[in-house]
Formats: C-alpha cells, structure tokens, sequence
C-alpha cells in the first residue's frame, strides 16, 4: 500500500500556526505537526472539534501559511495556493449563481479549456455522480447529498493529485453519509490519489482510510498518534464496521483520542 | 384567499374609495359637501382629463419624457454605482478616505441639489437625469459595496483551490456577488430613477409628467393635478411589473428570489 517513497505528495515538517489576536497576543493552534502522506495514500486526520485540523488542512492547501515549518507538496515547498490539491470544503462551496453543470465546469474553463468541451466533461463527471439530469439546477434546488457530490465533481474535474477534505460529510444525515463514503472510495479506487480528510468521526476515519492521525485538543495541538489502518480493500462503510479488526482498533484509538476529547470539551466550555 | 379573489377584493377598494370621493364631493351632506370640488375635484373631471390627454395625445410625449430621463438616470446611476462601488470594496482604503464624504452626500436631501442641477444643465432633460442619478447611484453603490464584501469565504477559497487568477475571480465571484446584491435592490433604485425625474420636471422644465402637474397647481386645475397623479401612478405601476419580470429572469439561481404574497 503506503511505500515511503522519497517524495511524498504531502510532507509537513514541524509545522505551527499562530494567529494574531484583536486583543494582541497570539493564538497559537497548531505546533510543530509533522506528517506525511505518499502519494496514492488516504490519511484521516482525527481530532477534537477546535484542534486545529481543518486549519492544518488549510495549510496544505496553501490557502494559510503556517508561521514556522516546512510545507512540501511532492518533495518541492508549497508556494501560494496548492495546484496540485482539490478541496472538498464542509460548508457550502458551490457558486450559488451557477447551475450544476456550469459549476462543475468552471475548473477546466478557468484554466483554459473550450467551453464546450469543459461541459462535455462536466456532464460526464454529473453523470458518475448519478446527476446527469441534474445540469441545469441551481445549487439550492439540490439536496445537502446532491450538492457534496456536485462538489466533489467539481473538485475531481480537475484530476488533482492530492485530495484534501474538510469534513466534507458533516452536515449530512447517517444514510447519505454512508453513500457519500462509498462513492467517495469507489472513484479513490480508480485512480489513488493522495488524501487527507479531515474529521472528527473516528468510525468514518478508520472505515475509509489506511492511516489514521490523532491530533491533540487545541491550542497548541500537536499530533500525538497515528495507525495503520489493517483492513482490506475494497470496503463497504456499513459492512466493515460490523468487523472484528475495526473495532479493536477503533477501541486503541478511542483510548488515546477520548482523553483529548474531554479536554477540548473542557476548554471549549470554559470560554 | 384565491387568487381571483383577492384580485375582486383590491378592485371593490378602488370602487368605494372612488365612490366615496364622488358621492362626497357632489352631494351635501347635512347641507355641506365635505369634499369642495375646488380643493378635491372629482372622479368624472378627473376622467374627463385623463382622457382627453390621451384622446387629443399630448401625454404620450409627457410620458416618454419622464419615462426617457427615468431610464437614463437608472442606467448612469447604477453605472456609477457598480464601478464605485466595486472600486471601494476592493480598495479599503480608498473607501476609508472617503467614508465621510460618501455619508455626507448621502445624508444630503437631494431636492437641494435641483436647482443647482438646472442651472448647470438647464432646463431639458439632463438636470432631471442628473438628480435621479444622485439618488439611484447611492443605492447601487451600497449594495454593491456590500455584495462585494460580503462574498463567502468557502466560495472564495474554493475558487482559489480550482485555479482562478485575481481576473477570474472578479469575474466569476465578486462580480455575480455584487451583481445579485445590486439586482434585489432593483425596485428600491428604479423607484428613485423616476422619483429624480418626477421631481426635477416639477421643480422646473418644459415637458414630463411632473410639469403636467406643476401645471396645473399653477391655474388651481386641481382635476389636472389628481389627473396626472394617477397617469403617474399607473406609469409607476407598470414600470415595477417590468422589473419584477426582469428580475424573476436574473434571479432565477436563488431561493425564493421574490415573495408572491401582496
């Protein structure tokens, strides 16, 4: 599976972020994270709600530059924006204004691809998304589960080496979330690409991914664990839970993860 | 209520206002007529004069007077609006240096401004046009400042992750953005487009249907004067049909783009 290979698609070394506070001061919410991801490699990075995770993902993303540490996307320093990722954001990040099809179009067409084209391909991308007949709807005529897959058209148009995912299925209800995880692994399957897909549900981290990060409770979050994740592919979400190996190893998780767990609760509730 | 209904329903509140307004201005009531013709008129002179203007044509070119200024004040005023606008939120510090100014002019009841207007621009259409402009641009100008500012910043970053230069994303995101925000006023500004021009031609000119009542005020023809209130009152009513539909078509991304209920 996972080779170290010399270039990973993603290398963070020893990276903290700091943020300048209005009141003065600053804010530190990650420090010195090191991970790697090789390329073809699906990483979950795990943590208390307010660890920092999603602004790691941001930093791989290039869209926040860390403050200390070394950020390599395939062996050279990451420069602006990461032009090698496509990210899955968690809150809504179509064009409102686009129809379905214009959206998944607009990757290829801003990078100079023929219109037509550009639409050709995006009606595909709708169509293996089971959307086909969906092109020409406004984002708020869709569902919760048809935007995410609209998005991840959107992203996957592209052909990105690395995947970055930011929750992407949290605002979904149970059943689309498993379809939306199992559609997620059956395009992963074609052709891997590297992901980090950031999330605070262990299950659905060990259920998709081959390693899974732990990430202590902010501020100042650091990782603290990672495991491989022994459980063979191609998986079905639903199925695999019911195994014996994914629960002991969501049991050894859970050990290191819920003590992290009540103490960003606790400073969450103490603000 | 059905629709039909509530259509019977509106037109039986013109019915009685109209009714009212002719039995009170006609007959006594305990020997005084509450409504003096000399002040109120009544609906058949009223009629009478409304037709007449469209029988003999002359309101036609009064019409397309007003009609001409109004467009041309809502085409410059959102011009203006949407390029400032555009400028200042993309700028702060530009729109900081000019804040009090912007309030100032703003806070200014534009009426003061007419005769200034006219006697810098005469007394053709252009001074009307000027005025409308003052009011239409500030609306414009708000709204797309703050369409501008208040993009979301998941929709941004992910532009920025699906490879758009600065261009692409004026053109793909502030631009729409500020575009959507300017189209929900559009009723609000093309109201004050024709507010600028009625008032200006009442102030002073020499045609449009604010001078057809300044007009008539003048000889004490208070038909005239209710006469061309109530053109001006349909020409109004027609002109927020023609934006609805255009907005309907703009807006057609959005939910819940205009509220049905009256």
């Amino acid at each position: 599976m996972a080779e170290n290979a010399a270039k990973p698609a993603v290398g963070l070394s020893d990276v903290s972020i700091a943020f300048r506070l209005a009141s003065g001061g600053t804010y530190t919410a990650v420090e010195r994270a090191t991970l790697r991801i090789a390329d073809g490699e699906f990483v979950a990075l795990v943590g208390p709600t307010g660890c920092g995770k999603s602004t790691l993902l941001n930093v791989t993303a290039g869209l926040v530059a860390p403050s200390a540490g070394r950020v390599d996307i395939f062996g050279s320093p990451i420069a602006a924006v990461n032009r090698q990722a496509g990210y899955l954001f968690q809150a809504d990040a179509l064009f409102p204004w686009k129809t379905a099809l214009e959206n998944v179009a607009i990757g290829p067409e801003t990078s100079g691809m023929p219109s037509a084209e550009a639409r050709a391909r995006a009606q595909g991308w709708l169509t293996r998304m089971g959307l086909g007949a969906f092109g020409d709807r406004y984002p708020h005529m869709l569902s919760g589960g048809q935007r995410k897959r609209v998005g991840l058209a959107q992203v996957l148009i592209r052909n990105p080496k690395i995947l970055l995912m930011d929750e992407p299925f949290g605002p979904l209800d149970a059943q689309t979330r498993q379809i939306m995880g199992n559609l997620l692994l059956d395009l992963w399957s074609g052709d891997r690409k590297a992901v980090l897909f950031v999330t605070h549900d262990l299950e659905e981290a060990i259920a998709l991914s081959d390693r899974v990060v732990i990430m202590s409770a902010g501020p100042a979050a650091r990782v603290i664990g990672d495991w491989r994740v022994p459980l063979a592919r191609p998986r079905d979400i639903s199925e695999i839970k019911l195994d014996h190996a994914f629960h002991e190893l969501h049991r050894d998780i859970w050990h290191t993860l819920k003590a992290e767990v009540i103490k960003g609760y606790a400073q969450s509730e103490g603000t | 209520m059905p629709r039909s209904r509530l259509i019977a329903l509106q037109i039986l509140v013109a019915i009685i206002a109209i009714a009212l307004w002719h039995l009170l201005s006609t007959y006594p009531v305990f020997g005084k007529i509450l409504l003096p013709p000399f002040f109120f008129s009544n609906p058949l002179d009223v009629a009478q004069q409304i037709i007449a203007w469209f029988v003999s044509g002359v309101i036609w070119k009064h019409l397309w007077v007003t009609l001409i200024e109004s467009i041309l004040a809502f085409v410059l005023g959102s011009i203006g609006g949407v390029l400032i606008g555009f400028w200042f939120a993309r700028q702060p510090r530009v729109a900081a240096v000019f804040d009090p100014y912007v309030k100032m002019i703003n806070a200014l009841p534009r009426v003061v401004l007419a005769p200034i207007f006219t006697l810098w621009l005469g007394l053709g259409i252009w001074s009307k046009v000027a005025l409308g402009v003052t009011l239409v641009f500030f609306i414009v100008f708000f709204n797309v400042y703050q369409g501008v500012k208040e993009v979301s910043p998941t929709v941004l970053a992910n532009a920025r992750m699906l490879g758009m230069s600065e261009r692409q994303l004026l053109r793909h995101v502030y631009w729409p953005s500020a575009l959507s925000w300017m189209f929900s006023s559009l009723h609000t500004s093309v109201g004050f487009a024709v507010v600028g021009a009625v008032v200006g031609e009442y102030l002073g000119s020499a045609a449009g249907l604010g001078y057809l009542i300044q007009q008539a005020e003048g000889v004490f023809d208070v038909a005239g004067v209710f006469a061309g209130m109530f053109v001006l009152a349909a020409f109004v009513i027609v002109i927020d049909a023609v934006v609805s539909m255009v907005e309907k078509r703009l807006l057609v991304w959005r939910p819940l783009a205009i509220p049905d209920e009256v």
